[in-house]
């Protein structure tokens, strides 16, 4: 069986014969994770050039990019039943959800009628000491 | 007699595979809690990014965990390979190699903690250190189950028994290759 012959299917010894074998077809498992390799090594050498908004693409971009790879090309969810990407996408909904619901008290620290005086305090002390104090790293 | 997971198949997936779609489901709002609270003190806290926040991470040892755990990550789904073609033998010894990458990342992460507290970054230091110690430190503890998971499926692997299972750890293991691709940039990358 070549890497591109994803069969899913363990008839024989694992007995449960998986939904009736995907015949997966696409790039090799090696293409794969050196492509992943690659953009590892772009996600790191991007914050090297200093621009924030090239960082911010290098980083994340790719994290999103990367981590699609590995879930439809080694976890095989691009020939798993959509069922199962619904269900992980419907947790992915709460996160979203989550976050739009939290995020303004946390990321804002004053509004129309309100105020955190101690988040403000706190980026304020923060900030004057990160500039005096150089990492060990 | 064998397991029910391994036999029933209600709804055209096998229990058992299914059964990991569920835990992983629910790692990701686990996780994705986590991650995305993080995300909002980050954007939030703009000193997150500087000094003795972010700014004290080795960016050089996250991105070498991130190729142990890329690569183990490569192995699991080889040993998934091997197991289709009902290679048994060839199936467990790829489990050890992902296993033993496993490894590799918690003895690099045990020093680098060892650094880090070494030098005053402890849990309690900043919001910063408590996010970083907590999401990395259930992410370690998701490695280590992993690998505590392949060490018992080997024998059975070897032998050419319940090979079905080489996939399901495996999806389970690419999962946490997964949080650690989103937990690089957040904790290394993002200065």
């Amino acid at each position: 069986m070549s890497d591109h012959g994803h069969a899913h299917d363990h008839k024989g010894h694992g007995g449960h014969g998986h939904d009736a074998g995907h015949g997966h077809v696409g790039p090799s498992y090696e293409k794969t994770f050196i492509t992943l390799l690659v953009l590892l090594a772009i996600s790191v050498a991007g914050p090297e050039i200093g621009i924030k908004w090239l960082t911010l693409i290098t980083a994340f971009g790719i994290a999103i990019v990367k981590a699609y790879l590995v879930a439809s090309r080694f976890m095989h969810l691009n020939v798993e039943k959509k069922i199962i990407s619904y269900l992980l996408l419907a947790a992915v909904a709460f996160l979203f959800l989550f976050f739009a619901g939290v995020s303004p008290d946390v990321m804002k620290h004053r509004g129309n009628n309100w105020e955190n005086v101690a988040a403000q305090d706190e980026v304020d002390r923060a900030t004057i000491e990160s500039q005096n104090v150089q990492p060990h790293h | 007699m064998r397991p029910i997971a391994t036999t029933r198949s209600a709804t055209g997936i096998p229990t058992g595979r299914l059964a990991v779609w569920w835990v992983i489901a629910s790692e990701i709002v686990i996780f994705g809690g986590l991650l995305a609270s993080y995300l909002m003190h980050r954007l939030g806290h703009p000193e997150f990014g500087t000094g003795d926040y972010a700014g004290a991470t080795a960016t050089y040892i996250g991105a070498f965990n991130t190729l142990v755990l890329l690569s183990s990550s490569y192995s699991a789904v080889k040993a998934h390979q091997a197991a289709e073609v009902g290679n048994g033998p060839l199936a467990a010894q790829r489990l050890l190699y992902t296993a033993g990458g496993g490894l590799v990342f918690v003895l690099v992460k045990s020093y680098e903690w060892y650094t880090e507290i070494s030098h005053g970054y402890t849990i309690t230091k900043n919001a910063f250190w408590s996010f970083y110690y907590v999401a990395a430190g259930i992410h370690a503890s998701h490695v280590i189950g992993g690998m505590v998971i392949m060490l018992i499926l080997y024998s059975d692997v070897k032998n050419n028994k319940e090979l079905q299972r080489v996939e399901l750890i495996g999806n389970y293991w690419h999962f946490v290759d997964l949080v650690w691709i989103f937990l690089f940039p957040l904790l290394y990358i993002a200065k």
